[in-house]
């Protein structure tokens, strides 16, 4: 069983990356995230799981401030990235996304060629003096997203043209091109398939080397299998958050158990 | 009878046909409705529109082909010697028309009876100054031939309006009464009128091919006749149009070409920049209550007559650029390039003017269409609004935004109003946009206003004129409403 | 790529508090981009204000006019030589006849104000309009027993004296006009202190006819408004019932063919057609092939239909669409045709968002010049109100956009200030005719 493996998985300790303090967010009038306290930790992968509207995706996006978007949406409370409140008046939040790069729910490539797609980042943020350098961040982005075998043949051809998973690891390799520390997945697998699900998921094991990841997703097998610390939100709660293992096998808040055991969701 | 009373004689028919049946049906069922095997109504309907639609449809066909069928019979009686050179058969025609309906008038006015327009003979009287003391001014002086003519198409036309009255009348009551005796408590009113019903239908979506096949085939035999009158050379590659009345006309369209394009060019110029970023503003920056704010505001922008943008522009736009460019020191340049109101800037900045909320509001669908999951994904990776907008959004709305700027170049080109006022009337080719230059569709105005004599070359280019305007639009929207409809298909 | 450079830009590891270089470059950049937006929206809105401004600052002084008060002898050796009433022989005296009164009234007045002017009779009444002998003449006919008394009136100002009192013309503006003088308008000036001169509102503009070159400020839009009338009762009589007709056929009825498919693209097509080639149909086939008569509102109604029709037949349809099609399965599944579902229960519910359609496809044929002027609806004095409804629809007349063209035409600042004004009249209509399409679309939209 996947909670097994989960269960044998190394949970050693690694330093904070992103702590919350009391973080609310509100939509208009209503009270979407209520009162979460979480330490995400470097070269680890955490899985926030939950119902759908437990306020999961939106506490990550909390993270990389992509709420600032919406009019409406007002967060209080403390998130810091070493040691720095993002929320802070000084921060911009263009540098902030730059450092937490984001992979969506639904594969989003430009309408651009998979070259442009991967090199849109570092050309924004000047990350390449050359055409080289650019070329070198390019092939180096797409060897991350596992995709590189696949595509080198083909860089001028659209990215939209590309499967639902590749797509999906185009977006991703998208995502480290501009070198961020912290990388928020928000259901990355929802629209794919088993086969293409299977390399994503592995892929984000990689990624752990170098980056802290965040990831939302609605399957629980996937939390088991992909996570070290999983975090369980509940109508805008955060109920129960540890070592994955734990969670799973031995959760301590009864509300964790029913969903676990198929009971809410 | 007057077509209009045979109309109305028609539509009481109907209403009286309306109630019968429905009384006939009634009575068949021994007053209970339970019998029929429709409701009453629709066996009144079945004669009422037995009684109507065969009738107006016979009156319709009537009305339009016995033009036709009499100008075909005339134009028979006209001897080939009699066509002088450089005129045909239409031509003389027109001139026989002119001549019957001169006739008309005159007896009408009481300086003919009606015997006497047909007893008229040309050798003996001075059918041109009889004519004259009605009001009816002729061409030319007439010859045996073209009277002849004329008063056999007067008898003609007579004879056609009777036979016609009766025709209809006769189909009226014909139908009145097949409807009327088919009437009885199993017969299937209903199946039958919504036959008819939806005949009737078809017929009214069909209109808009009629239409189309109506502007086609208007412009299209006037211009052949104009180009049997003028050659097409000159006026699709000659460099002149000076239209006089002594018979050597230049008539070539590329100077009206160029005032057209250039005009339009400046007026998409003010319109694509203004609009565009407008409606980028609208929908990627402004909050709820600037949106509904202020795009009702810029779309009443669209919803006024061009009549005042024409005079805007020749009252306030054209004074105004005059006293900048023009009027020499006292000007607030102290220049002297601007001479009359009128100018191709003239025209184009207020058609520009006009053209913004059109670019804007066509761009704000479209950027719309293009999902927020291109600007999301553009964000999360720390690019600004602007460079999302500029790179991912923009872009991906292109194929859009060109359709929407061909459908505003094509409304540039077709628009009347501000030309007519605000360009001018000379026809050059001239890169100055502070000159008045003049376009397609001002040449259109000019004429075919006033008294138009459909014989000559300088009336009838003005539809070879309006079939190239067509033409030209009706490729541009085909263009631009693929290129738009293609780019919808890849978001839905 | 042109805009990657050399700079450690996303501060790999440094502090988020402290900008680089590159994002306040980059931030500068963005605040820009988002000028030029507001910079757009304001450039619009100024425009539209401009627009407005203009309109109504030239164009309310068209609805007051300059008046001028005096007692008329209507001496009966003048009008009635024969003294016998005889309403032939006052009809045989002529305006001319008429102008030697109204110089001795102008005179009488000056006299019992005791206004020194060193100008002659006929020039004082020079200050009235062309019109003042006219309307004298036709109050004579009407009322012959009047004749011998004493009768007061008020008459039109003349366009000079009218301009002189709106601050239009001034008196460095007449030193070549041959119309009027600078002491004639020393005796308008006289005469206004006097209260016989007064500028007041003026109803005629609005309901009366148009009038020569000559007499601007006798002008109106009221006839020209009865031929707007008309035409609009025409397209209204026609575009409403065949635009739904061939709407409901094309979304309740018709099969997926090509014969539809032409139909489909004919329609789009058609309502971006420029209004000038339907004004070209209109003279090629209702005038020169059916020899309907020239500037005759029916004419008019015909093309203005055509040109409507579109416009009509896709808002129809939206409309149907939006009925949901569980009312027609509703309707069915009790026995009733298709015919009868559509009738009885679609067509209801579709009927405030095809009323609302149909109204902004009038508002959009009631402003629309192009085509009028290639029927003939300019260029002459539409001068008397129809007085049947056959008359009205046959006998030539102008339209509101028409009428306003025509005065912009005539070159004279009396004629604009009238064209300005009618501007304000046809957009009085349209803004009307838009709010009640807007009123009726929130009142009654459904949500399903």
């Amino acid at each position: 069983m996947n909670q097994m493996t989960a269960l044998e998985k190394d949970v050693e300790t690694q330093k904070t990356k992103i702590a919350a303090k009391n973080v609310n967010v509100y939509y208009g009038e209503s009270h979407a995230i209520k009162d979460v306290n979480v330490e995400i930790e470097d070269n680890t992968v955490t899985a926030f799981i939950g119902p759908s509207g437990c306020g999961k995706s939106t506490f990550l996006r909390c993270l990389n401030r992509m709420n600032d978007t919406i009019d409406i949406c007002r967060v209080t409370g403390d998130i810091e990235i070493d040691g720095e409140d993002i929320y802070d008046s000084r921060v911009d939040p263009v540098q902030l996304r730059a450092k937490v790069g984001m992979v969506f729910q639904k594969p989003n490539p430009f309408p651009k060629s998979i070259y442009d797609n991967v090199a849109y980042g570092p050309r924004i943020h000047g990350l390449a003096a050359n055409k080289a350098e650019l070329d070198e961040i390019v092939e180096k982005s797409l060897r991350r997203g596992a995709i590189w075998d696949e595509v080198k043949d083909r860089l001028d051809a659209p990215g939209t043209g590309l499967s639902g998973g590749q797509q999906q690891r185009l977006c991703i390799a998208r995502a480290v091109a501009t070198e961020p520390e912290v990388l928020l997945m928000d259901e990355p697998c929802s629209a794919l398939d088993p086969i293409a699900t299977a390399q994503i998921e592995e892929l984000i094991d990689e990624l752990r080397d170098s980056y802290s990841v965040v990831i939302v997703t609605h399957s629980m097998q996937q939390a088991a299998r992909v996570s070290q610390k999983t975090a369980f939100f509940h109508l805008g709660n955060l109920v129960e958050f540890g070592a994955t293992g734990q969670i799973f096998t031995n959760p301590e808040d009864p509300r964790t158990e029913s969903y676990i055991t198929g009971r809410i969701g | 009878m007057p077509t209009l009373w045979l109309v109305f004689t028609l539509i009481a028919l109907a209403a009286l046909g309306f109630v019968l049946g429905r009384q006939r049906a009634l009575a068949s069922a021994g007053g209970d409705v339970k019998l029929l095997h429709s409701l009453p109504a629709y066996y009144g309907h079945n004669v009422a529109l037995s009684a109507i639609v065969p009738a107006i449809a016979v009156l319709a066909i009537w009305s339009l082909a016995q033009p036709m069928m009499i100008e075909s019979r005339v134009a028979a009686m006209i001897p080939a010697e009699s066509i002088a050179e450089n005129t045909t058969v239409s031509l003389v025609m027109s001139d026989v028309r002119r001549l019957a309906e001169g006739l008309d008038q005159a007896v009408e006015a009481g300086v003919l009876d009606a015997a006497g327009a047909n007893a008229l003979e040309a050798q003996t009287i001075d059918v041109r100054a009889l004519l004259a003391q009605v009001g009816v001014a002729l061409g030319s002086e007439v010859s045996p031939e073209v009277l002849a003519a004329a008063q056999r198409y007067r008898s003609l036309t007579a004879t056609g309006s009777i036979l016609k009255t009766v025709v209809v009348l006769l189909l009226s009551l014909g139908g009145f009464a097949w409807a009327y005796g088919r009437t009885h408590k199993d017969f299937r009113a209903r199946n039958v009128v919504e036959q008819g019903i939806m005949a009737l239908l078809i017929l009214a979506a069909s209109l808009a091919i009629l239409t189309t096949v109506g502007i086609v085939f208007s412009m299209l035999f006037e211009s052949l006749n104009f180009f049997g009158l003028h050659s097409w050379s000159d006026f699709f590659f000659g460099s002149t149009w000076a239209p006089n009345f002594r018979g050597d006309s230049e008539l070539s369209i590329l100077p009206l070409l160029w005032g057209t394009l250039y005009i339009s060019l400046i007026a998409l110029l003010v319109a694509v920049p203004v609009g565009l970023f407008a409606a980028i503003y609208l929908s990627e920056y402004a909050s709820g209550a600037v949106r509904s704010f202020a795009k009702p505001l810029l779309e009443i922008l669209a919803g006024i007559p061009t009549i005042v943008y024409g005079l805007f522009a020749l009252l306030t736009v054209g004074p105004m650029l005059v006293r900048i460019f023009g009027q020499g020191e006292d000007g607030l340049l102290g220049v002297e390039w601007m001479s009359g109101a009128t100018s191709v800037l003239t025209a184009g900045l207020v058609m520009g003017i006009m053209l913004i909320p059109f670019v804007s509001s066509l761009s704000d669908d479209i950027i719309n269409a293009v999902p927020q999951s291109m600007r999301d994904g553009s964000l999360g990776l720390g690019a600004t609004k602007s460079e999302t907008i500029r790179q991912v959004v923009l872009p991906a709305a292109l194929p859009g935004i060109v359709g929407a700027i061909l459908l505003a170049a094509s409304r540039a080109i077709g628009e009347t109003m501000i030309v007519v006022m605000g360009a001018g009337a000379i026809a050059k080719f001239s890169l100055n946009p502070l000159e008045s230059m003049t376009t397609i569709t001002t040449r259109i105005v000019s004429q075919l206003t006033g008294d138009t004599d459909f014989a000559s070359p300088e009336t009838l280019v003005a539809f070879a004129l309006g079939l190239t305007l067509f033409v030209l639009t009706l490729g541009l929207n085909v263009l631009a409403l693929y290129i738009v409809r293609k780019y919808r298909e890849q978001y839905d | 790529m042109t805009d990657t450079r050399q700079n450690p830009a996303n501060n790999k590891g440094g502090s988020l508090l402290q900008h680089s270089a590159r994002t306040r470059k980059r931030n500068a950049a963005e605040r820009r981009f988002r000028a030029y937006g507001i910079a757009a929206i304001s450039v619009g809105l100024l425009m539209l204000c401009v627009l407005v401004t203009t309109i109504v600052g030239r164009g309310t002084g068209a609805f007051q006019q300059t008046f001028v008060t005096l007692e008329v002898e209507l001496l009966e050796s003048k009008l009635d030589k024969s003294g016998t009433r005889d309403i032939d022989a006052i009809k045989k005296v002529t305006t001319f006849g008429y102008a030697p009164i109204i110089r001795a009234a102008v005179e009488a007045k000056v006299a019992e104000l005791g206004i020194d002017s060193p100008l002659k009779a006929k020039e004082m009444a020079g200050i009235l309009s062309k019109d003042a002998a006219a309307t004298l003449r036709e109050f004579v006919i009407a009322n012959p027993d009047q004749i011998g008394e004493t009768v007061e009136f008020r008459f039109l100002a003349s366009s000079r004296v009218d301009g002189y009192m709106k601050g239009r013309v001034s008196r460095d503006s007449i030193a070549n006009d041959k119309s009027i003088s600078p002491e004639q308008l020393d005796l308008v000036d006289a005469l206004v202190s006097a209260g016989v001169v007064e500028k007041t509102f003026n109803l005629a503009f609005i309901t009366g006819a148009d009038a020569s070159d000559a007499r601007p400020e006798a002008a109106g839009m009221g006839v020209s408004m009865l031929g707007s009338l008309f035409m609009m009762l025409v397209v209204l009589a026609l575009a409403l019932p065949i635009g739904v007709a061939a709407s409901i056929y094309l979304e309740e009825f018709a099969p997926k063919n090509w014969l539809t498919d032409i139909i489909e693209v004919n329609i789009s097509n058609l309502a971006a057609v420029p209004s000038i080639v339907f004004g070209i149909l209109g003279l090629a086939v209702f005038i020169n092939y059916m020899h309907l008569p020239m500037s005759a509102p029916l004419v008019g109604g015909l093309v203005l239909t055509l040109m409507t029709l579109p416009t009509v037949i896709i808002s129809t349809r939206a409309a149907l669409k939006a009925v949901p099609p569980s009312i027609r399965d509703a309707a069915l599944g009790v026995g009733a045709s298709r015919m009868q579902a559509v009738f009885h229960h679609v067509l209801p519910l579709a009927a405030p968002g095809i009323l609302t359609g149909t109204i902004i496809g009038l508002a959009q044929a009631l402003g629309e010049t192009a085509p009028l002027l290639l029927i003939g609806m300019v260029g002459f004095i539409a001068s008397n109100a129809p007085e049947t409804i056959a008359d009205g629809l046959l006998s030539p007349n102008s339209a509101m956009p028409a009428q306003i063209y025509e005065w912009a035409k005539r070159a004279d600042p009396a004629f604009y200030e009238r064209a300005w004004g009618g501007i304000i009249i046809l957009l009085i209509f349209l803004v009307t005719m838009n709010t009640v399409a807007v009123i009726l679309r929130r009142r009654f939209e459904r949500r399903w």
